[in-house]
C-alpha cells in the first residue's frame, strides 16, 4: 500500500518534471513555430542563476521563483531582438542559429562558473510515507507545476493578452489586420517562453548537480513532450506529460530507469506515427 | 594545445633554422622529452585540469633540482579536449614527430586503449596514472593508479563490520562499474554477507527516484555506490533530499575522485564512507610539501584530487627509475622499474610490482566530514591482486592485452 503511494508520487513528480521543463518550449513552439534548440541552455541558465543568487545570500525561493525567470527572460528578450526576429518563418535557419546559441551559452557559462558540477541543497526536508522516506522537494515541484499550468491556462483563456496571443497563433494576418503588431507579440511570447524555462531551471536546480552541459539532459525530453503534445500549449503539453510520465515511471519501477526512458521514446514514436500533428492535433482541437 | 605563444615561436623559429642545416646539429636533443596527453578542456576537464597542473609541478620540481642525469626535462603537453580522436592524433605526434622519451597521460580507459598500442609499436615507454578497472598486461605500460581489488576490500571490510551483512550495489554501466560491482560482491560473499541487488546506470541517468524507493523496499544494511560523473551526482543529492542519508549508510568507491564532496553541501555529504589512495587531509610530510608547492605556484589546492596526485607520483617514479638506470634508454628504464622501484609520494609509498607493472599503494579508508575527506584508517601497501591473477610479465614479457577481470 505504501509502495503504491510511493509509485504514485513518483509518477506525479515525473509528469510535473516533463510539464515544467517543456512549458517554455511549448509556448515558443506552439505560438511561433520556432524550434528553439537553446531551450536546454535556458533551463541551465535558470539553474545557475539560482545557485549564484543562493551563494550570495539571497533567499532561495526568491532566487528560483523570481530572479531566475526574470534573468532568463531578459536573456530571451536580447536573443529575440538580436537573432530570432530576423529568422521568423525560416525554420531550418532558426534551428541552426539557436543551436549555435546553445553552444555559445555553454561556453560562456563554462568561462564564468567553470566546468565543475555545482549545486544547492534542497530547501524542503524529506518526510515519511509509511515505511518509506520520500523527498519533500518533489512535492514542492508538483505544486509549483500545478500552479504554473493553472496560471498559464487562466492567462490564455481569460485575459485580453491571452486572447491576442491565441489569435496570433491561429491567424497572424488577421491579428495584424486588427491592429496588433505580430512582431511585438512574438517578442513578448519568446521572452515569456524563456522566463518559463528559467523558472524550470531554478526550481529543478536543487535536485540535480548542474554542469554547463546540463541543458542536453532536458532538451530531448522537452522536445518529445512538446511535439507529441501538438500545437495547443496547455492541454497538449499536459496530456503528453501525463502519458509519458506515467509510462516512464511505471516501467522504471517494474524494470529499470533506463528501460523506462526507452519505453517513453518507443511510445513517442508510436504516438507520432498515429497522430503526426500531435495529441492536440487530433483531440481537444479547440483547447488552449 | 598548451604551447605558450613564445614556446611556439621559438619552436617554429628553430624548425625554420633546422630546415637549412642537417638535423643532427639540433642542440635541443640534449633535453629529455616527456610527453603528456590529457583533457585540459571539455567534459572531462574536472579530472584533466588538475592533472595538467600536477604534470607541470612534477617536471618543474625535477628541473629545479638539477634535472635528470644532468639534462633538463622538456614537457610536451597536448590538450585532447575530451575527444578520443585527438588522443590518437596526439599520440602519433608524440611518438613519431616529437619522439618523446616517455609519455604520461590518458584519463578514461577508452583514452588509454586508444593510445597504448601506438606507444607499444613505437617503443615509447608509457605511464597511465589513473585509477581504473584493472587487467592491463603490457610490458611497455606502467600503471600507478589503484585497481578495484585494492580499494574495494578495505571498504567492504569496514562497512560490514560497522553496518551489517546486507548490501545494495549501485554502479556506473561501463567496464569500471561492472568490474567493481563484481569485486564488491566477491568480497561481500567472502565475509558471508549478501548483495540484495545490483543496479547499473548509464552515465547520463540523473533521476534516481524509483531506485531510492526500491532500495527502501529491499531494506539493506548499507548501500555502496560506484557511480561516476556529473549526472550521477544527482543520486547523492536526491538521497539526501529524501532524508535517506540519516537512515541507511552509504559507502562509495568513486566518491571524491572528481571532488564530489565539494559540490555537495556538508549536510548532504557527511558520513559517506569511501576508500581511495589519496586524501588532502593526509598528514604525511610528502603531502604537506606537495600541497605547499602547489599553493605557491598554482594557487588554489582545493582542486587537487587523487588522480592528479597519481600523475605527480607517476612522473616522480619514472624519474627515480631513470636515475637508477643511469640512462633514458627504454630497456634500461624498464629493467629499473622491474627491479622493484618505489618512491614516497603525497599519497604514501608507490612500489611497482614487476609481474604486472602495476603499483602497490596505501589505501585510506575515509569519511566525508564537512566537505573534507577525513582519514579513518590507512591500509598499507595493498597489492594489485586483481591484475596479478592473470598477468605475469616476468614469465610472458611479450604479452599485450587487457584481461577482463572476472570472479
Amino acid at each position: 500500500m505504501d509502495y503504491a503511494g510511493v509509485v504514485g508520487l513518483e509518477i506525479l513528480y515525473m509528469i510535473a518534471f516533463l510539464a515544467l521543463t517543456s512549458a517554455g518550449l511549448a509556448v515558443v513552439f506552439g505560438m511561433m513555430r520556432v524550434i528553439n534548440l537553446a531551450h536546454g541552455e535556458f533551463v541551465m541558465l535558470g539553474g545557475y542563476t539560482t545557485i549564484a543568487c543562493y551563494n550570495n545570500g539571497i533567499n532561495i525561493y526568491f532566487a528560483m521563483l523570481v530572479v531566475a525567470p526574470v534573468v532568463v527572460g531578459l536573456v530571451g528578450l536580447i536573443v529575440e531582438r538580436t537573432i530570432i526576429r530576423f529568422l521568423y518563418g525560416r525554420m531550418i535557419d532558426t534551428m541552426l542559429a539557436t543551436w549555435g546559441l546553445s553552444l555559445l551559452l555553454i561556453g560562456l557559462v563554462t568561462l564564468i562558473f567553470g566546468n565543475t558540477a555545482v549545486s544547492v541543497p534542497a530547501p524542503v526536508s524529506g518526510y515519511q510515507l509509511g515505511d518509506y522516506q520520500m523527498g519533500g522537494y518533489n512535492l514542492f515541484i508538483i505544486l509549483i507545476t500545478v500552479a504554473l499550468v493553472l496560471v498559464m491556462w487562466a492567462v490564455l483563456r481569460f485575459t485580453r493578452a491571452g486572447l491576442i496571443a491565441r489569435g496570433a497563433m491561429q491567424g497572424p494576418d488577421v491579428v495584424s489586420a486588427l491592429g496588433y503588431d505580430p512582431r511585438k507579440i512574438y517578442m513578448y511570447t519568446f521572452t515569456a517562453g524563456a522566463a518559463l524555462s528559467g523558472l524550470a531551471g531554478g526550481v529543478l536546480a536543487p535536485l540535480t548537480g548542474l554542469l554547463p552541459s546540463s541543458g542536453g539532459a532536458y532538451i530531448a525530453k522537452a522536445f518529445i513532450t512538446v511535439i507529441t503534445g501538438g500545437a495547443a500549449v496547455v492541454s497538449g503539453t499536459l496530456s503528453s506529460a501525463v502519458i509519458f510520465g506515467t509510462v516512464n515511471q511505471l516501467v522504471s519501477f517494474a524494470a529499470h530507469p533506463v528501460i523506462g526512458e526507452l519505453a517513453m521514446l518507443a511510445l513517442a514514436i508510436i504516438l507520432l506515427r498515429l497522430m503526426p500533428k500531435g495529441i492536440t492535433g487530433r483531440f481537444f482541437r479547440d483547447g488552449t | 594545445m598548451t604551447f605558450t605563444r613564445r614556446e611556439f615561436l621559438r619552436a617554429a623559429g628553430a624548425a625554420t633554422v633546422a630546415g637549412g642545416i642537417p638535423a643532427v646539429a639540433f642542440s635541443a636533443d640534449k633535453e629529455i622529452k616527456l610527453g603528456s596527453v590529457l583533457d585540459n578542456s571539455g567534459n572531462l576537464d574536472i579530472y584533466g585540469k588538475p592533472m595538467v597542473i600536477a604534470t607541470r609541478l612534477a617536471v618543474d620540481e625535477i628541473n629545479e633540482a638539477g634535472g635528470l642525469l644532468g639534462r633538463k626535462i622538456k614537457l610536451i603537453q597536448y590538450d585532447t579536449q575530451s575527444d578520443i580522436a585527438l588522443y590518437t592524433k596526439f599520440a602519433q605526434q608524440l611518438a613519431r614527430e616529437d619522439k618523446v622519451d616517455v609519455v604520461h597521460g590518458g584519463i578514461t580507459s577508452a583514452s588509454r586503449e586508444a593510445i597504448r598500442q601506438t606507444f607499444k609499436r613505437s617503443n615509447t615507454l608509457y605511464f597511465y596514472n589513473v585509477l581504473y578497472e584493472g587487467g592491463v598486461c603490457d610490458r611497455n605500460t606502467v600503471v600507478t593508479g589503484t585497481t578495484p581489488a585494492q580499494a574495494v576490500e578495505p571498504i567492504v571490510e569496514r562497512a560490514m563490520k560497522k553496518w551489517g551483512n546486507k548490501v545494495y550495489v549501485l554502479a556506473a554501466d561501463y567496464n569500471y562499474g561492472q568490474i567493481t560491482a563484481k569485486w564488491i560482491s566477491y568480497y561481500v560473499g567472502q565475509r558471508k554477507g549478501t548483495v540484495a541487488k545490483t543496479d547499473f546506470f548509464p552515465l547520463d541517468v540523473a533521476d534516481f527516484g524509483s531506485t531510492i524507493a526500491k532500495i527502501q523496499q529491499e531494506k539493506p544494511n548499507w548501500v555502496v555506490s560506484a557511480l561516476v560523473g556529473g549526472a550521477h551526482m544527482s543520486f547523492y543529492r536526491q538521497w539526501a533530499a529524501s532524508g535517506m542519508n540519516k537512515k541507511i549508510p552509504l559507502a562509495s568507491t568513486t566518491f571524491g575522485v572528481g571532488n564530489e564532496h565539494l559540490a555537495l553541501s556538508a549536510a548532504e555529504g557527511d558520513g559517506i564512507l569511501i576508500a581511495g589512495n589519496y586524501s588532502q587531509e593526509s598528514t604525511l610530510p610528502a603531502n604537506k610539501q606537495f600541497l605547499a608547492a602547489w599553493q605557491k605556484r598554482f594557487g588554489d589546492t582545493k582542486i587537487v584530487h587523487e588522480i592528479a596526485v597519481s600523475q605527480y607520483q607517476g612522473i616522480k617514479l619514472w624519474a627515480e627509475c631513470v636515475r637508477k638506470a643511469g640512462s633514458i634508454d627504454r630497456e634500461a628504464v624498464l629493467k629499473a622499474i622491474e627491479s622493484g622501484a618505489s618512491i614516497e609520494g603525497p599519497a604514501g609509498k608507490v612500489a611497482i610490482d614487476a609481474k604486472t607493472h602495476h603499483a602497490s599503494l596505501d589505501i585510506n579508508v575515509m569519511e566525508v566530514k564537512n566537505q573534507k575527506l577525513a582519514i579513518l584508517e590507512t591500509v598499507k601497501q595493498r597489492a594489485p591482486s586483481d591484475t596479478a591473477r592473470y598477468c605475469d610479465l616476468q614469465k610472458n614479457p611479450d604479452e599485450n592485452k587487457q584481461y577482463e577481470v572476472d570472479i
